[in-house]
């Protein structure tokens, strides 16, 4: 089990760089023109001076930065996110509400880029500088310069508004009263352009490095072994290139954990899906400060532990990582 | 005899942009039963070409172009892939330099060598892993059954390409074609490995193609040897006659360049010390922060030694001996963890880094990479002149300097305008003398200088030193793995093993009665030691012109 | 030369050339063309594409020309791709070199924060950024080249790691150069093509994000946008939906230039690699 103690002891070292997210968030966010306070005011239409002190007094804004910041990272510690003014409720409720939307879309646009991007590498590769392998590339290089948002609206009007085949947006029927499996189908059929929406680039990025990675590895000295110890063509892929070539598609997997998290703030907002990514756009807008930390945090903590699995992953994939080489 | 391959008036064309039109010019060989044949000849001489087009395994858009390899009655060269499949592996098997890379590192040993019967035969699991077993004991890896559950990066170099080996052999192939396959590992390990082969080459009667560049090798393994010069067998013969009665120029310059494992007659050196080494302890330290998975190397244990005045001191060990790091110690290219390095009445080893500028001067070093230890961005002219101007030399100055020293190390000087990639790698490692020179050391380190070059290249440079060493009052600290370079330079020499120097003495001492066990090991290990290769004055002076 | 006549060699580098040139050239006639100011209502609201000849691209939901917000939101798309990518670059080799070259604790500190920068979401610490110091233009493109350098820092970082301990640098180090010559005149001129070559990512990275913020409706509204002519035309997608669609199409071509130019100068770099 030594690969779980070096997964665990690269979980430790990001420790820090949360704590360096955490803090300097807290402190850009000072910097924000106007507080909770203000916003609520501003909701309100107006209060009078005495009770915006009042309220200053209750969110703790009289106090000076630094106190501040350690009781919220105090804070933080016991997973206590605060209260949103805007919701009216706690922080940790309203994102708790909205994960699941985003780990659902995040998840099967992950799982879509990485298979895709796998097999249309893998033939690309195997086609290399023939016609199967320039369509490919050519795809995957218009795939990559395509503005998620942009293919979201197209999609919507091609297959919600001119075919009919597809809902143009939201998290399953409203008011359906479906459960079980009907509902889990209802909302795998709402996720289906969303979710092609946020794997096009992803699948863009994957199968440009699977294709690079397979040329890559053909080229090592073990696939010549391999060769001259009379083994097919397809034997020598399969057995020999493939394993290789996927660890750089598994280290992508972490680096980009973040990219798509962010990606789905977009896709997110077209396709009116309730969830994280729309979150932190809505509490931007409503300078709703308490909530968008909360879901910086989540979404850091969400980047984490992805690149913890990936460890994991890559470990069971290289033998040289478990035993300390 | 009965001859197991053929090679007739064989040609292999390279592509269009290549340097050169041919690999090989109509190349005739012929390989029998039951013997060794030693293909020999510098880089690009073509004989690694030859096994891959044996193997029908040339690079891309390299392609045989006419001739004929007959093996069983069959023409090679006209086998379609699935054909050719049938006899790789199973009738030719084959190793490599690199065991390291040359192994899929996701895949157990066993795995890989059980593949070899699951391409070839149709053996149940049990009976595969029970051959497997009965292969790594043939090429005696200690603890076989652990071997087999290994990755290849569990075991040393010499246990790979054991486990090479027995891969290769698994088939009981009637000919195994050997690339290089000692270039990579120790003196030790390669003498063991040597032995393996000519063990097994012996009991099971394989005809072996052994491909080297390495004299010494071909003395020690050869039944028969064929030279290679530019895609042409120039000779080829039984080793005596090739080894000891060449007939072909080429292989005449060749072999004289092949240093004998005896010294030359003692020179007379001064008994003053120029550099001395006292105490030095260099320790790595790796791991994290928390203290966990820390692994401590003693890479320099207690390193006392003495250069003289004038003198050549070879130290001498095998990788992983601290050899190079110690030669980085002195230079303070890494910072000894104790000790002292003493040179003009100043300890080295405690200086800052501003007055080190100012001593390190007279210590300057060769490293072994020609290619690698000149930026490719410059022209080797600023090079040269780079250390002079650090040091308040005057731009125009330092560059007719520049001038002056490449003359001085043989080069044209006029080729100071042009860039390190247009230079070959005998060329470029004058330049890196050059640009060492430059500052006028009193001390040169030299680490490894010649082990990256061709022997008849390596011949010259080594020539070049001991002129320079004479005319201009070095004094030489020469790190070297190959003992036959150490017994032709060297005025004394150490031997160093894990971090320590286990012996010390003149060379006429250490190479005529080795004190120390792990030296005669080394001395024994040597390639061709009983080999003295004839001399050819004259013939050298003719490859160099 | 050689360099030259490589990248000549390879027609998909040399399509997105000509496609770079030619969005230069409508961001250099933008003003010509076009000369009022693209944001100003130009007609009839929501006029079809060649439906009228003073509005060859049409008009969008609120009568501006779409065909002038094409024009100058190529102006705005390249100057933010390029000042951002500028910014993201030098952060990048000013983080990468100094903790390569340096290493120990500098090194793992420089490194904790780049972390803190790839866990956190680009998007999200953009929409933060934004949300703090406002979206005028000069915000956004800061705000842009601050979250795009963490990559082009590990780069940089990954090759003076390698070139720190090539022998042309130890030699350098025995020859007496002091730490500047060594990273600037030694490691970075050998460092720097494989950061150039990730410039064009970067770049194509920072024209997709500037439209995306003005998708939604936070980027500087004062200037014309494509990524803001999108979010405009969400409204009446059911019907005009190439108020949506045309921009679309100027981004992705735009991208698309600054990739295959970028993969060009890769391939004409590494000829090994496009060999094979």
């Amino acid at each position: 089990m030594r690969f779980l103690s070096l997964a665990g002891r690269r979980l430790a070292a990001a420790l820090p760089a949360l704590v360096i997210i955490l803090a300097g968030l807290f402190l850009l966010l000072q910097l924000a023109p106007g507080d909770t306070v203000d916003a609520l005011v501003a909701q309100m239409g107006g209060g009078d001076a005495s009770m915006i002190e009042a309220l200053r007094r209750h969110y703790a804004l009289d106090q000076s930065t630094s106190v501040r910041l350690g009781d919220y990272l105090w804070r933080l510690i016991h997973l206590d996110l605060g209260h949103s003014a805007i919701y009216g409720k706690p922080v940790a409720e309203v994102i708790v509400d909205r994960l699941p939307a985003t780990l659902l879309l995040m998840g099967s646009a992950l799982a879509l880029a990485f298979a895709a991007g796998m097999g249309l590498g893998i033939i690309a590769a195997r086609r290399v500088n023939r016609w199967p392998d320039t369509l490919i590339s050519t795809l995957g290089l218009i795939f990559y310069a395509t503005p998620s948002f942009w293919f979201g609206l197209m999609g919507i009007f091609v297959f919600a508004i001119y075919l009919g085949w597809l809902p143009a947006g939201g998290f399953g029927s409203i008011g359906s009263g479906l459960t079980g499996f009907a509902r889990v189908l209802d909302i795998a059929y709402y996720l289906i352009l969303p979710t092609l929406t946020l794997a096009l680039i992803f699948l863009a990025t994957y199968l440009r490095i699977m294709r690079a990675s397979m040329l890559e590895v053909a080229t090592l000295d073990f696939v010549r072994t391999a060769r001259a110890k009379g083994l097919s063509d397809n034997t020598v892929v399969v057995r020999h290139i493939l394993r290789n070539a996927l660890l750089p598609m598994v280290t992508l997997i972490g680096l980009q954990a973040g990219t798509m998290l962010g990606g789905s703030v977009v896709v997110e907002s077209v396709f009116s899906l309730p969830g994280l990514g729309r979150l932190a756009y809505e509490s931007v807008m409503q300078r709703d400060l308490n909530t968008l930390l909360g879901v910086v945090f989540v979404s850091a903590l969400l980047v984490i532990t992805i690149n913890f699995i990936v460890d994991l992953l890559y470990a069971r994939l290289d033998p040289r990582i478990s035993s300390g080489h | 005899m009965t001859i197991a391959l053929s090679i007739d008036q064989l040609s292999v064309a390279l592509p269009a942009d290549a340097d050169r039109p041919y690999a090989l010019k109509q190349v005739s060989l012929h390989l029998n039963r039951n013997e060794i044949l030693c293909v020999v000849g510098e880089s690009g001489s073509g004989k690694s070409m030859t096994a891959g087009a044996i193997m029908g395994l040339l690079p891309d858009r390299v392609r045989a172009e006419s001739g004929r390899i007959e093996f069983e009655g069959r023409n090679l060269l006209e086998l379609n892939d699935a054909e050719l499949r049938r006899i790789r592996g199973a009738k030719i098997g084959m190793i490599f330099q690199e065991p390291m890379t040359a192994l899929n590192p996701l895949i157990t040993i066993g795995d890989q060598i059980g593949e070899m019967f699951r391409t070839h035969s149709k053996l149940s699991r049990r009976e595969t892993a029970e051959r497997v077993q009965a292969l790594l004991r043939d090429v005696h890896i200690p603890d076989p059954l652990a071997a087999a559950r290994a990755y290849p990066h569990e075991l040393s170099g010499g246990q790979r390409q054991r486990a090479m080996i027995a891969m290769a052999l698994a088939l009981e192939p009637a000919i195994l074609i050997a690339d290089e396959p000692t270039t990579a590992l120790d003196v030790t390990t390669q003498a063991q490995i040597l032995k393996l082969i000519r063990e097994l080459q012996e009991r099971k009667g394989t005809a072996v193609l052994f491909i080297t560049h390495d004299f010494g090798v071909v003395a020690e393994i050869a039944d028969r040897v064929a030279v290679m010069q530019h895609g042409v067998v120039v000779e080829q013969g039984e080793a005596d006659t090739i080894l000891n009665r060449p007939q072909h120029a080429y292989t005449r310059a060749l072999i004289s360049a092949v240093p004998p494992l005896t010294p030359p007659p003692i020179r007379q050196v001064a008994e003053e010390s120029i550099l001395a080494i006292r105490q030095v302890n260099k320790i790595y330290r790796k791991g994290g922060l928390l203290g966990r998975n820390k692994r401590v190397t003693h890479a320099v244990r207690d390193v006392t030694l003495d250069l003289p005045k004038g003198g050549t001191l070879g130290i001498v060990g095998e990788s992983g001996s601290g050899k190079s790091t110690l030669a980085r110690c002195v230079v303070r290219l890494l910072d000894p963890n104790s000790g002292h390095i003493e040179f003009d009445n100043v300890d080295l080893a405690s200086l800052g880094r501003r007055e080190l500028r100012e001593h390190a001067r007279h210590v300057q070093m060769v490293f072994q990479d020609p290619y690698g230890s000149l930026n490719p961005r410059r022209r080797v002219g600023e090079l040269v002149a780079q250390g002079p101007i650090v040091h308040g030399t005057p731009c125009q100055q330092a560059l007719a300097e520049a001038r002056e020293l490449f003359e001085l190390v043989g080069l044209d000087p006029d080729a100071t305008r042009r860039y390190p990639h247009e230079f070959s790698g005998g060329q470029r490692q004058r330049i890196c003398l050059a640009r060492a020179l430059a500052l006028k050391p009193r001390v040169l380190v030299a680490d490894e200088p010649v082990s990256a070059l061709d022997v008849s290249v390596q011949a010259q440079v080594l020539e070049l030193l001991a002129r320079l060493r004479q005319q201009l009052g070095l004094s030489l600290l020469f790190i070297t793995h190959d003992l036959r370079v150490a017994a032709q330079i060297c005025d004394h020499i150490a031997v160093m093993k894990n971090g320590s120097v286990v012996e010390h003495g003149t060379a006429a001492q250490v190479f005529g009665s080795p004190g120390h066990e792990y030296t005669r090991s080394l001395l024994d290990a040597v390639p061709g030691r009983h080999w003295t290769p004839p001399s050819f004055a004259g013939d050298i002076e003719r490859i160099a012109a | 030369m050689e360099f030259l006549h490589r990248y000549k060699r390879n027609p998909a580098a040399v399509f997105g050339l000509v496609l770079l040139l030619a969005i230069l050239v409508l961001a250099a006639t933008a003003g010509l063309l076009y000369p009022q100011n693209p944001l100003g209502l130009a007609g009839r609201p929501l006029q079809w594409p060649l439906s009228n000849p003073d509005f060859l691209f049409g008009t969008d939901h609120v009568g501006r020309d779409i065909g002038a917000q094409i024009f100058h939101g190529a102006r705005v798309s390249l100057f933010i791709g390029l000042i951002a990518t500028v910014i993201a670059i030098i952060i990048g080799i000013v983080v990468g070199a100094l903790s390569g070259y340096y290493g120990g604790l500098l090194d793992d500190m420089l490194m904790r924060v780049t972390e803190a920068f790839q866990i956190l979401p680009s998007f999200l610490l953009l929409l933060v950024l934004v949300a703090v110091f406002g979206s005028e233009l000069q915000t956004v493109i800061v705000a842009i080249g601050v979250v795009s350098w963490p990559a082009a820092a590990r780069l940089t970082r990954a090759e003076f790691l390698s070139l720190r301990n090539r022998e042309f640098v130890q030699a350098g180090r025995t020859l007496g150069l002091g730490d500047f010559s060594l990273i600037f005149r030694e490691i970075l001129p050998n460092a720097l093509p494989p950061v150039i070559v990730y410039a064009s990512v970067i770049m194509a990275v920072a024209i997709l994000l500037e439209s995306a913020l003005a998708f939604l409706n936070l980027s500087d509204p004062n200037v014309p946008s494509w990524g803001n002519l999108i979010g405009g035309g969400r409204g009446v997608l059911r019907v005009q939906w190439y108020v949506s669609a045309i921009p679309g199409i100027a981004i992705l071509l735009t991208v698309l230039a600054v990739s295959l130019v970028g993969q060009g100068l890769n391939d004409a770099l590494n000829p090994r690699l496009k060999n094979r």
